[in-house]
Protein backbone atom coordinates (compact mmCIF):
# COMPACT_ATOMS: atom_id res chain seq x y z
CA UNK A 1 0.00 0.00 0.00
CA UNK A 2 2.90 2.13 0.86
CA UNK A 3 4.89 1.28 -1.94
CA UNK A 4 1.44 2.36 -4.71
CA UNK A 5 1.02 5.20 -2.53
CA UNK A 6 5.11 6.27 -3.30
CA UNK A 7 4.55 5.53 -6.80
CA UNK A 8 1.43 7.75 -7.98
CA UNK A 9 3.14 10.41 -5.61
CA UNK A 10 6.12 10.00 -8.08
CA UNK A 11 4.47 10.29 -10.62
CA UNK A 12 2.56 13.38 -10.10
CA UNK A 13 5.73 15.05 -9.09
CA UNK A 14 7.46 14.27 -12.73
CA UNK A 15 4.34 15.25 -14.48
CA UNK A 16 4.38 18.54 -12.87
CA UNK A 17 8.13 18.75 -13.69
CA UNK A 18 8.16 17.97 -17.17
CA UNK A 19 5.11 20.61 -18.01
CA UNK A 20 7.43 22.74 -15.75
CA UNK A 21 10.02 22.01 -18.02
CA UNK A 22 8.33 22.21 -21.17
CA UNK A 23 7.28 25.30 -20.57
CA UNK A 24 10.82 26.40 -20.25
CA UNK A 25 11.37 24.98 -24.01
CA UNK A 26 12.94 27.62 -26.11
CA UNK A 27 13.94 27.31 -30.27
CA UNK A 28 17.49 27.40 -30.99
CA UNK A 29 16.29 30.41 -33.17
CA UNK A 30 14.67 32.16 -30.55
CA UNK A 31 10.90 31.55 -31.18
CA UNK A 32 8.43 30.36 -29.46
CA UNK A 33 6.97 26.70 -29.95
CA UNK A 34 4.04 27.47 -31.14
CA UNK A 35 4.54 31.19 -33.48
CA UNK A 36 5.63 30.88 -37.07
CA UNK A 37 9.40 30.80 -37.13
CA UNK A 38 11.16 33.98 -38.39
CA UNK A 39 12.21 34.07 -42.03
CA UNK A 40 15.90 33.32 -41.73
CA UNK A 41 18.33 36.25 -42.64
CA UNK A 42 19.27 36.15 -46.75
CA UNK A 43 22.96 34.68 -45.89
CA UNK A 44 25.75 35.42 -48.27
CA UNK A 45 28.36 33.17 -50.10
CA UNK A 46 31.70 33.69 -48.12
CA UNK A 47 34.62 34.09 -50.41
CA UNK A 48 37.67 33.39 -48.29
CA UNK A 49 41.13 33.78 -49.67
CA UNK A 50 42.98 31.25 -48.41
CA UNK A 51 40.84 28.91 -48.47
CA UNK A 52 39.13 27.29 -44.77
CA UNK A 53 41.10 25.25 -42.74
CA UNK A 54 39.93 21.89 -42.78
CA UNK A 55 38.71 20.63 -38.62
CA UNK A 56 39.48 17.02 -39.31
CA UNK A 57 42.03 14.85 -41.30
CA UNK A 58 40.23 13.54 -44.85
CA UNK A 59 37.98 16.37 -44.67
CA UNK A 60 36.72 17.71 -48.06
CA UNK A 61 37.92 20.99 -48.04
CA UNK A 62 34.96 23.49 -48.06
CA UNK A 63 34.98 26.07 -50.83
CA UNK A 64 35.90 29.39 -50.29
CA UNK A 65 34.00 31.25 -52.80
CA UNK A 66 30.50 31.76 -54.89
CA UNK A 67 29.85 28.84 -57.22
CA UNK A 68 26.16 29.55 -58.61
CA UNK A 69 27.82 30.56 -62.06
CA UNK A 70 29.20 26.98 -62.65
CA UNK A 71 27.53 24.15 -63.93
CA UNK A 72 28.52 20.44 -63.59
CA UNK A 73 26.43 18.34 -65.65
CA UNK A 74 26.99 15.57 -68.11
CA UNK A 75 28.53 17.50 -70.61
CA UNK A 76 30.71 19.83 -68.45
CA UNK A 77 31.92 20.42 -65.11
CA UNK A 78 32.36 23.67 -64.20
CA UNK A 79 34.83 23.08 -61.07
CA UNK A 80 37.33 21.58 -63.64
CA UNK A 81 38.05 24.52 -65.65
CA UNK A 82 40.43 25.21 -62.78
CA UNK A 83 40.91 22.64 -60.31
CA UNK A 84 42.14 20.06 -63.04
CA UNK A 85 44.77 18.63 -63.29
CA UNK A 86 46.22 20.30 -66.17
CA UNK A 87 44.81 24.16 -65.11
CA UNK A 88 45.54 24.53 -62.03
CA UNK A 89 48.69 25.97 -62.14
CA UNK A 90 47.25 28.40 -65.00
CA UNK A 91 44.46 29.42 -62.88
CA UNK A 92 46.03 29.44 -58.95
CA UNK A 93 43.86 26.53 -57.66
CA UNK A 94 44.10 23.73 -55.82
CA UNK A 95 44.18 20.60 -57.19
CA UNK A 96 41.76 18.06 -57.35
CA UNK A 97 43.30 15.35 -54.82
CA UNK A 98 44.82 12.15 -56.83
CA UNK A 99 42.20 10.19 -55.25
CA UNK A 100 39.61 11.99 -57.52
CA UNK A 101 41.44 10.43 -60.67
CA UNK A 102 41.35 6.45 -59.81
CA UNK A 103 38.78 4.37 -60.50
CA UNK A 104 36.97 1.85 -57.74
CA UNK A 105 39.97 -0.44 -59.12
CA UNK A 106 42.15 1.97 -58.63
CA UNK A 107 43.49 2.35 -62.28
CA UNK A 108 44.33 5.87 -62.72
CA UNK A 109 42.76 7.40 -64.81
CA UNK A 110 43.57 10.51 -67.15
CA UNK A 111 40.33 12.46 -66.10
CA UNK A 112 38.33 12.82 -63.37
CA UNK A 113 36.81 9.77 -62.13
CA UNK A 114 33.15 9.08 -62.32
CA UNK A 115 32.22 8.74 -58.66
CA UNK A 116 34.13 11.65 -57.74
CA UNK A 117 32.43 13.42 -60.72
CA UNK A 118 29.92 15.91 -58.44
CA UNK A 119 32.25 17.88 -56.53
CA UNK A 120 29.11 20.09 -54.56
CA UNK A 121 28.56 16.38 -52.87
CA UNK A 122 31.02 16.91 -50.25
CA UNK A 123 32.71 20.25 -51.02
CA UNK A 124 29.98 22.81 -50.10
CA UNK A 125 30.62 26.40 -49.86
CA UNK A 126 29.74 28.87 -46.97
CA UNK A 127 27.17 31.46 -45.90
CA UNK A 128 28.72 33.61 -43.35
CA UNK A 129 26.26 32.71 -40.88
CA UNK A 130 27.71 32.00 -36.95
CA UNK A 131 26.60 28.75 -35.51
CA UNK A 132 23.19 28.87 -33.77
CA UNK A 133 24.84 27.53 -30.31
CA UNK A 134 28.70 28.58 -30.00
CA UNK A 135 30.82 25.70 -29.16
CA UNK A 136 34.51 25.55 -28.83
CA UNK A 137 35.54 22.74 -31.00
CA UNK A 138 39.15 22.79 -32.13
CA UNK A 139 39.35 21.37 -35.63
CA UNK A 140 42.65 19.56 -36.34
CA UNK A 141 45.60 21.23 -36.77
CA UNK B 1 13.87 76.65 -117.17
CA UNK B 2 10.85 77.05 -117.25
CA UNK B 3 8.33 77.17 -114.53
CA UNK B 4 6.45 74.35 -114.72
CA UNK B 5 10.15 72.03 -115.22
CA UNK B 6 10.89 73.99 -112.60
CA UNK B 7 8.22 72.25 -110.72
CA UNK B 8 8.29 69.27 -111.65
CA UNK B 9 11.92 69.66 -110.31
CA UNK B 10 11.25 70.74 -107.01
CA UNK B 11 8.06 67.92 -107.04
CA UNK B 12 10.73 65.47 -107.63
CA UNK B 13 13.15 66.58 -104.91
CA UNK B 14 10.23 66.46 -102.27
CA UNK B 15 8.85 63.07 -103.56
CA UNK B 16 12.24 61.56 -103.18
CA UNK B 17 12.85 62.68 -99.55
CA UNK B 18 9.15 61.52 -98.57
CA UNK B 19 10.36 58.15 -100.02
CA UNK B 20 13.93 58.38 -98.41
CA UNK B 21 12.24 58.96 -95.12
CA UNK B 22 9.17 56.52 -95.43
CA UNK B 23 11.82 53.49 -97.23
CA UNK B 24 14.97 54.15 -94.94
CA UNK B 25 12.49 54.22 -92.06
CA UNK B 26 10.28 51.05 -92.76
CA UNK B 27 13.62 49.55 -93.07
CA UNK B 28 15.12 50.23 -90.22
CA UNK B 29 11.82 49.56 -88.59
CA UNK B 30 11.80 45.85 -89.90
CA UNK B 31 15.50 45.75 -88.96
CA UNK B 32 15.00 46.58 -85.50
CA UNK B 33 11.83 44.15 -85.14
CA UNK B 34 14.71 41.71 -86.02
CA UNK B 35 16.47 42.66 -83.36
CA UNK B 36 14.29 41.43 -80.40
CA UNK B 37 13.89 38.60 -78.71
CA UNK B 38 11.16 37.70 -78.95
CA UNK B 39 11.96 37.33 -82.38
CA UNK B 40 14.86 35.43 -82.06
CA UNK B 41 13.24 32.97 -79.85
CA UNK B 42 10.29 32.59 -82.27
CA UNK B 43 12.19 29.43 -83.66
CA UNK B 44 12.60 26.57 -81.65
CA UNK B 45 16.25 26.14 -82.28
CA UNK B 46 16.66 29.09 -79.95
CA UNK B 47 13.95 28.72 -77.76
CA UNK B 48 14.59 25.15 -76.29
CA UNK B 49 17.99 25.44 -76.04
CA UNK B 50 20.22 28.56 -75.46
CA UNK B 51 17.34 30.88 -73.92
CA UNK B 52 16.28 28.13 -71.43
CA UNK B 53 20.20 27.85 -70.56
CA UNK B 54 20.25 31.71 -70.50
CA UNK B 55 17.48 31.46 -67.55
CA UNK B 56 19.66 30.34 -65.32
CA UNK B 57 22.69 32.45 -65.34
CA UNK B 58 23.45 35.94 -64.03
CA UNK B 59 22.98 37.74 -67.35
CA UNK B 60 18.75 37.00 -66.88
CA UNK B 61 18.64 36.78 -63.13
CA UNK B 62 20.65 38.84 -60.54
CA UNK B 63 20.11 41.09 -57.91
CA UNK B 64 19.03 44.31 -59.85
CA UNK B 65 16.77 42.78 -61.94
CA UNK B 66 18.52 44.41 -65.11
CA UNK B 67 19.54 41.64 -68.03
CA UNK B 68 20.54 40.88 -71.26
CA UNK B 69 18.68 40.06 -74.20
CA UNK B 70 19.93 37.99 -77.17
CA UNK B 71 20.00 40.90 -79.19
CA UNK B 72 22.87 43.17 -76.57
CA UNK B 73 25.44 40.28 -76.76
CA UNK B 74 25.14 39.03 -80.10
CA UNK B 75 24.20 41.50 -82.19
CA UNK B 76 26.15 44.96 -82.72
CA UNK B 77 24.97 48.33 -81.46
CA UNK B 78 26.94 50.25 -83.94
CA UNK B 79 25.08 50.71 -86.66
CA UNK B 80 27.27 49.36 -89.73
CA UNK B 81 28.24 46.78 -87.75
CA UNK B 82 24.75 45.59 -87.07
CA UNK B 83 24.07 45.64 -90.46
CA UNK B 84 26.80 43.26 -91.64
CA UNK B 85 25.65 41.25 -88.85
CA UNK B 86 22.03 41.55 -90.37
CA UNK B 87 23.27 40.26 -93.87
CA UNK B 88 25.36 37.04 -92.03
CA UNK B 89 22.43 36.49 -90.00
CA UNK B 90 20.37 35.12 -93.81
CA UNK B 91 22.92 31.86 -93.38
CA UNK B 92 21.02 31.44 -90.41
CA UNK B 93 18.38 31.57 -92.57
CA UNK B 94 19.30 29.43 -94.61
CA UNK B 95 20.04 27.03 -92.20
CA UNK B 96 16.72 27.03 -90.46
CA UNK B 97 14.67 25.88 -93.89
CA UNK B 98 17.55 23.21 -94.11
CA UNK B 99 17.09 22.10 -90.55
CA UNK B 100 20.84 21.48 -89.23
CA UNK B 101 19.79 22.32 -85.74
CA UNK B 102 16.05 21.46 -85.47
CA UNK B 103 16.20 18.76 -83.01
CA UNK B 104 18.07 19.01 -79.39
CA UNK B 105 20.16 16.14 -80.31
CA UNK B 106 21.50 18.15 -83.82
CA UNK B 107 22.00 21.27 -81.83
CA UNK B 108 24.24 19.68 -79.38
CA UNK B 109 26.40 17.64 -81.80
CA UNK B 110 26.44 21.08 -83.57
CA UNK B 111 27.05 23.14 -80.17
CA UNK B 112 30.84 23.48 -80.25
CA UNK B 113 31.04 24.56 -83.87
CA UNK B 114 28.56 27.29 -83.34
CA UNK B 115 30.27 28.34 -80.19
CA UNK B 116 33.67 28.83 -81.89
CA UNK B 117 32.18 30.75 -84.54
CA UNK B 118 30.86 33.19 -81.44
CA UNK B 119 34.09 33.13 -80.04
CA UNK B 120 36.46 33.41 -82.54
CA UNK B 121 34.00 36.66 -83.66
CA UNK B 122 33.71 37.94 -80.29
CA UNK B 123 37.29 37.84 -79.88
CA UNK B 124 38.05 39.58 -83.52
CA UNK B 125 36.16 42.90 -82.39
CA UNK B 126 37.64 42.49 -78.89
CA UNK B 127 34.76 41.72 -77.12
CA UNK B 128 32.61 44.53 -78.44
CA UNK B 129 29.20 43.59 -77.41
CA UNK B 130 30.69 43.02 -74.08
CA UNK B 131 32.06 46.20 -73.84
CA UNK B 132 29.11 48.13 -74.49
CA UNK B 133 27.84 47.67 -70.93
CA UNK B 134 30.95 46.24 -69.30
CA UNK B 135 33.54 48.94 -69.09
CA UNK B 136 36.63 48.45 -67.60
CA UNK B 137 37.11 52.59 -66.29
CA UNK B 138 33.54 51.87 -64.73
CA UNK B 139 34.44 48.49 -63.08
CA UNK B 140 34.99 49.20 -59.18
CA UNK B 141 37.48 45.81 -58.62
CA UNK B 142 37.16 46.76 -54.73
CA UNK B 143 34.22 45.26 -54.93
CA UNK B 144 34.85 42.30 -56.60
CA UNK B 145 35.40 38.90 -55.28
CA UNK B 146 38.94 38.71 -54.52
CA UNK B 147 39.54 36.09 -57.45
CA UNK B 148 37.66 38.22 -59.65
CA UNK B 149 39.69 41.18 -58.63
CA UNK B 150 42.92 39.72 -58.99
CA UNK B 151 41.98 38.37 -62.72
CA UNK B 152 41.11 41.38 -64.19
CA UNK B 153 43.99 43.91 -62.19
CA UNK B 154 46.10 43.61 -65.20
CA UNK B 155 43.63 44.05 -67.74
CA UNK B 156 41.85 46.62 -65.97
CA UNK B 157 44.90 48.50 -66.18
CA UNK B 158 46.04 47.95 -69.48
CA UNK B 159 42.69 49.41 -70.58
CA UNK B 160 42.97 52.63 -68.12
CA UNK B 161 46.45 53.46 -69.29
CA UNK B 162 45.57 52.85 -72.78
CA UNK B 163 47.81 49.59 -73.34
CA UNK B 164 47.41 47.02 -75.63
CA UNK B 165 45.01 44.48 -74.20
CA UNK B 166 46.74 41.22 -73.81
CA UNK B 167 43.35 39.83 -73.33
CA UNK B 168 39.77 40.53 -73.69
CA UNK B 169 36.75 39.59 -72.56
CA UNK B 170 35.65 36.28 -74.19
CA UNK B 171 39.16 34.29 -73.59
CA UNK B 172 38.24 33.73 -70.08
CA UNK B 173 34.48 34.30 -70.32
CA UNK B 174 33.15 31.41 -72.17
CA UNK B 175 30.20 29.64 -71.31
CA UNK B 176 28.88 32.86 -69.24
CA UNK B 177 25.32 33.03 -70.84
CA UNK B 178 24.59 29.17 -71.93
CA UNK B 179 26.01 25.94 -71.22
CA UNK B 180 29.36 24.86 -72.30
CA UNK B 181 29.88 22.42 -75.29
CA UNK B 182 30.66 18.79 -74.37
CA UNK B 183 34.41 18.46 -75.22
CA UNK B 184 35.24 21.98 -74.20
CA UNK B 185 39.05 22.05 -73.55
CA UNK B 186 39.74 24.95 -71.11
CA UNK B 187 43.40 25.20 -71.94
CA UNK B 188 42.83 24.90 -75.82
CA UNK B 189 43.12 28.06 -77.57
CA UNK B 190 39.66 28.79 -79.62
Amino acid sequence: MKKIALLTLAAIATMFLSTAALAEVQSLRGDALDTMAKKPANMKIVNIKGGIARSFKLQPPMVPHEVDKYEINLKNNGCMKCHSDETYEKEKAPKVGDSHYTDRDGKVLKTISSRRYFCNQCHAPQVGADPLVQNNFQGAK
Amino acid sequence: MSDSKKRSGLTLILVGIVAGIVLWGGFNTAMEMTNTETFCISCHEMEQTVYQELQETIHFTNRTGVRATCPDCHVPKEWIHKFVRKIQATNELYHKVLGTIDTPEKYEAKRLELAQNVWRSMKKTDSRECRNCHKFPSMDLDRQAPRSSEQHDQHYWDAVDGNEPQKTCIDCHKGIAHSLPEGFDPNAEY
